[in-house]
């Protein structure tokens, strides 16, 4: 069974009088551990896939089913529950809470899926120790380097084992050399088996996948393999 | 489990968000506290009131029937004009009352006889003096307890004996530093014997003074003073639970002695402590109603206050709902979490509150003695204080807990 099944998915926005189409009708498989890069022009559309895919969006229109199920029939907790429990989603900004510890931070989703104090702590803990910040588990976001809050963000990610990690942009506020950690740790990812599905604008960052994935005014313009 | 998890994290992010803006929270708290004040200043002084008047009430005893030509509390000028019009409750009325009555503790008719003075040589008392002319059953009737001496007997009630007993004033004013047992006391032109004096009573509703009070043997009373007397008979039932049964004996008993016929009404009145404490549960219920009214009123505004606050604690923190959500917060946990956070202001304000009801109290016992800040009061106000917040907090709550993650991330 695929992990992701999308069917004809659009998705539009009315402004006013006009209609903007963000997706015309995209229609994708991905595969239990895939890595994959979205590619694309500006305004192609990237981000309105990833939100959908992610279930921080419904579509206009189509289907897409997460690991069988039919997101489209779910209410509003149920897509609460499946945000925390198979989605975990990195931003392009990281998104942490800036009056909190790098722990509460990967806390956070295990509250929400009403882990025991202990349990949260000591998974929480593990899940930086993964990313390689085992030393900085009590900084704040604002005593850390951007590639630093990345892996945090990452972290929290992947602490409630996600079936997919989506990925906007995680390189794009981050220098190359910052870049490329976060990228190697992507490849440690997809090596230990989870399913990955990251946004770029970089073809150094898409090669690092198995999968490419372009995006043209919000149409699949291309599908294919990386070639190494 | 899983609420509990959200309610900790709530309580943390409501924590978090009010000591990060201390100086808001405490400004928009002003109105709450202001409010919360109100309602424990009122509840303490409406228990005040009743404690005090429930004090000033007991002498009266939870099981004594009074029964008297009037009731305590006549509500129309109409039915006055009846109750003027009824006979006086005889002696020998009150005699065949007593015979008749089945079993009792004791049963005391009274008659009463207001002098500006008794006198004891050339000592004189001053205030008026409430002569009670009654029998030996009075001491049960009464609930008085004795300082010095002995009450009167049986034989000196029915032999009109010219003793008497005394109120701890009289005997203060009359005999200062010297014991009265034995000395006599006049009353207009007769001498009485003083065989007893009673312990200190205080007063009742504050002026009516209960330890100036003189009793004699009622034959004697009523052949000095009072020609054609009007008796109060005082019924002494000795159990809360058969006061009723007893009370319409002594209705079937009065009918029968005063010969009122079938179908007309009573033409006398049994009257309880009970009746009192009706009036006074009308009396504090006007309080506090008009209370409340003032209280409700700056509570709704310092919940309108705290309401407004929340809009912007919502706004502020828009990105960080959106972030809440896209990690698998429910609606329910963002709107507990606000709620929290709005009651939590709420209680800091009541406990700011019941600060300043405890300083006003402190300052009012100078005059108030024996009022205090009540755990009831305490458990009220932050009750108050916690509804007015869940309450004014809901609507912004509800409206975080419904926004949508993406366009929630995408605010700046
Ligand atoms: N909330 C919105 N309201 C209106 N239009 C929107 C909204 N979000 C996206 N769009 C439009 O949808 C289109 C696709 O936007 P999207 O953010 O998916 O592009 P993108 O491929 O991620 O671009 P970028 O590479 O710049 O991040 C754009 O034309 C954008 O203007
Ligand atoms: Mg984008």
């Amino acid at each position: 069974m695929s992990v992701i099944h999308l069917d004809q998915i659009c998705r539009s926005y009315v402004m006013g009088v006009e209609t903007v189409h963000a997706l015309r009708g995209v229609s994708l498989t991905v595969e239990r551990g895939e890595y994959v890069a979205i590619m694309g022009p500006s305004g192609s559309g990237k981000s309105t896939l990833m939100n959908v895919l992610g279930c921080l969006d419904t579509p206009t229109s189509g289907s897409y089913e997460l690991n069988g199920h039919n997101v489209g029939e779910m209410d509003d907790d149920e897509l609460a529950d499946i945000r925390n429990r198979e989605i975990g989603f990195v931003f392009q900004t990281f998104n942490l809470l800036a009056r909190a510890t790098a722990l509460r931070n990967v806390e956070l989703p295990l509250i929400y899926a009403g882990a025991d104090i202990d349990e949260r702590h000591d998974v929480a803990l593990a899940a930086l120790h993964s990313v390689g910040l085992g030393d900085r588990v009590y900084h704040r976001p604002n005593e850390m380097s951007g590639g630093q809050r990345q892996r945090v963000a990452i972290a929290r990610a992947l602490v409630n084992q996600p079936s997919i990690l989506l990925a906007d942009e995680p390189t794009g506020n981050l220098d190359t050399r910052t870049g490329e950690e976060i990228l190697e740790l992507f490849d440690q990812l997809h090596e230990a088996g989870h399913t990955l599905i990251v946004v770029t604008h970089e073809e150094d960052v898409a090669r690092q996948a198995r999968r490419v994935i372009r995006i043209r005014d919000g149409l699949v313009a291309s599908d294919e393999p990386v070639v190494r | 489990m899983h609420l509990l998890a959200e309610f900790q994290e709530g309580l943390r992010i409501a924590w978090e968000a009010i000591r990060t803006n201390k100086l808001r929270s405490g400004l928009t708290t002003f109105g709450i506290v202001i409010g919360i004040v109100t309602v424990s200043l009122m509840a303490t002084a409406l228990q005040e009131l009743n404690r005090s008047f429930h004090d000033a009430i007991s002498f009266l005893g939870t099981d004594v029937l009074y029964i008297d030509r009037r009731e305590w509390f006549v509500e129309s000028d109409q039915k006055w004009d009846e109750v003027q019009r009824r006979p006086n409750i005889t002696l020998p009325q009150a005699r065949a009352l007593e015979h008749g009555l089945g079993m009792v503790l004791g049963v005391a008719p009274t008659v009463t006889y207001m002098v500006d003075s008794v006198r004891h040589g050339v000592r004189s008392s001053t205030g008026s003096i409430t002569i009670i002319g009654t029998t030996e059953q009075f001491l049960v009737t009464g609930g008085h307890t004795l300082a010095a001496g002995r009450f009167m007997t049986k034989a000196e009630a029915e032999g009109n004996r010219a003793v008497c007993i005394i109120g701890s004033e009289v005997a203060e004013q009359l005999f200062p530093g010297e014991s009265p047992l034995g000395q006599m006391l006049r009353l207009g032109e007769e001498s009485h014997t003083i065989i007893g004096v009673f312990a200190k009573r205080g007063t009742a509703f504050g002026q009516m003074s209960l330890d100036n009070q003189v009793i004699v043997p009622i034959g004697k009373l009523v052949r000095t003073f009072v020609s054609a007397p009007n008796c109060t008979i005082q019924i002494k039932v000795g159990d809360d639970a058969r006061v009723a049964a007893v009370r319409e004996e002594v209705r079937g008993l009065m009918r029968k002695i005063r010969r009122v016929p079938p179908g007309r009404p009573d033409d006398f009145a049994i009257n309880q402590q009970e009746q009192l404490q009706g009036e006074i549960g009308r009396v504090s219920a006007v309080i506090a109603t008009s209370g409340f009214f003032i209280t409700g009123l700056s509570l709704f505004v310092g919940g309108i206050g705290i309401m407004n606050i929340m809009f912007v604690s919502v706004a502020e923190r828009t990105r960080e709902i959106g972030l809440r959500k896209a990690l698998g917060a429910r609606r329910r946990t963002i709107l507990l979490q606000f709620l929290l956070e709005a009651a939590g202001i709420c209680l800091f304000g009541g406990v700011l509150a019941l600060g300043c009801t405890a300083a006003a109290i402190a300052f009012a016992q100078s005059f108030l003695p024996k009022a205090t800040l009540s755990l009831s009061v305490v458990v009220l106000a932050l009750g108050v204080a916690a509804v007015t917040g869940v309450v004014s907090g809901f609507l912004p709550a509800w409206r975080a807990s419904r926004l949508s993650p993406v366009e929630a991330l995408r605010q700046e």
